[in-house]
């Protein structure tokens, strides 16, 4: 990983700029906390467990609203838990989906030890070899922004690695009422519950 | 008095699995593939107004279906028993959240099962899933299909609950193995 690493925050405040109608799902642990920094949101389905479970919510996000952006915001150790999900999105390949991996190599939540992607393996890479439509590793504010581009796009499933600080940020906690969350979530979509 | 059981033949069962999730108006099916299953998959899949989703483990198929939820859609997981203990932590999302969860689990491991390897879990399987919180409900004989998935669904979609219905091996029937 390079020298000036990005602070995660920044991050997801530079992916959430004009977000519109574009569903958020995090996965559990520090992108929860990152997605609520940038501001509470109807549109966003928080994780607090269930680790491996963000980017099929994702993906049954996408398949089931075509219309909207979707865009799952999780962790290193989140998604190595699920990389056989990553082949099952791209047998579905929607154009409305896109992974941001927030990758600090580690897993902050549990004493910041060494992951996977800590030891060398590149999780862009596995969406690239499974047939993610455009797959990327980014290490600079630019080719977020270029990201969010693409989200807005609605062309092509993506997935992209971005290499974070694993400094620790202050802890902004979401709601971990899922009941709620997931009515919140329905209802500013329009549904009766 | 005839028995109820010939209502359907052993191919007929396979074929109203399908169309009793029609008449629910599934639009999601998450599987992972199952013999006793193939019937209802080749029929979803050949079916245009149902997106198939085909997972390399059975816990994809939980966040799969929440997300279809949060969307607007109802869907429904296909499994073999052998794939319920793939699913235990994952339930968790639909134990918070109460998400409707709607499962079809064909059962290995119990009647006639020559592989001992399926037994564990097969005979863990209905036990693990309550434990979970899921509701559980066994089909042994055709003419009971549509009933209990009817009320499984219900109680799915209409009270936001975890409900499974275990398609058993004597319904299913004795796995053959030609050489």
């Amino acid at each position: 990983m390079s020298d000036n690493l990005l602070n995660r925050r920044d991050v997801v405040s530079e992916l959430l700029i004009d977000r519109a109608d574009t569903l958020v799902v995090t996965g559990l642990g520090s992108p929860s906390y990152d997605v609520m920094a940038a501001g509470d949101h109807d549109l966003n389905y928080y994780l607090w467990g269930a680790m491996g479970g963000a980017a099929m919510v994702g993906l049954g996000l996408a398949k089931s609203r075509p219309d909207n952006n979707v865009l799952v915001i999780t962790g290193d150790g989140e998604m190595l838990m699920a990389m056989g999900a990553l082949a099952t999105i791209a047998v579905q390949a929607p154009g409305n989906l896109t992974i941001a991996i927030l990758d600090n190599g580690h897993y902050g939540e549990t004493g910041m030890q060494l992951s996977h992607t800590g030891r060398g393996i590149e999780l862009d890479r596995v969406a690239a070899s499974v047939g993610f439509d455009w797959t990327a590793r980014i290490s600079d504010m630019a080719a977020v922004t270029d990201l969010r581009q693409r989200i807005h796009a609605r062309n092509a499933l993506n997935c992209a690695a971005i290499e974070i600080s694993a400094a620790e940020v202050e802890k902004v906690l979401p709601s971990r009422d899922g009941v709620y969350i997931k009515n919140r979530v329905k209802m500013a979509l329009g549904q009766t519950l | 008095m005839p028995n109820p059981s010939t209502d359907l033949d052993a191919s007929d069962w396979k074929s109203q699995v399908y169309h009793t999730l029609k008449t629910l108006d599934i639009k999601h099916v998450a599987y992972v593939p199952d013999a006793g299953h193939s019937t209802a998959i080749k029929k979803f899949e050949a079916d245009g107004n149902v997106t198939s989703v085909v997972l390399t483990t059975e816990e994809e198929g939980i966040p799969y279906l929440a997300g279809a939820w949060l969307g607007g859609d109802r869907g429904v997981l296909l499994m073999q028993s052998s794939g319920v203990g793939n699913c235990i932590n994952m339930l968790s999302l639909q134990s918070n959240a109460r998400f409707p969860l709607l499962m079809l689990i064909t059962m290995r491991g119990e009647w006639a099962e020559f592989n001992q390897w399926q037994n564990p879990m097969g005979q863990a399987a209905e036990a693990a899933l309550n434990l979970m919180g899921v509701l559980t409900w066994r089909a042994e004989t055709p003419d009971q299909i549509d009933d209990l998935i009817q009320g499984a669904a219900t109680m799915a979609f209409d009270g936001d609950q975890a409900c499974a219905v275990l398609l058993s091996q004597k319904l299913i029937g004795k796995k053959t193995w030609s050489k």
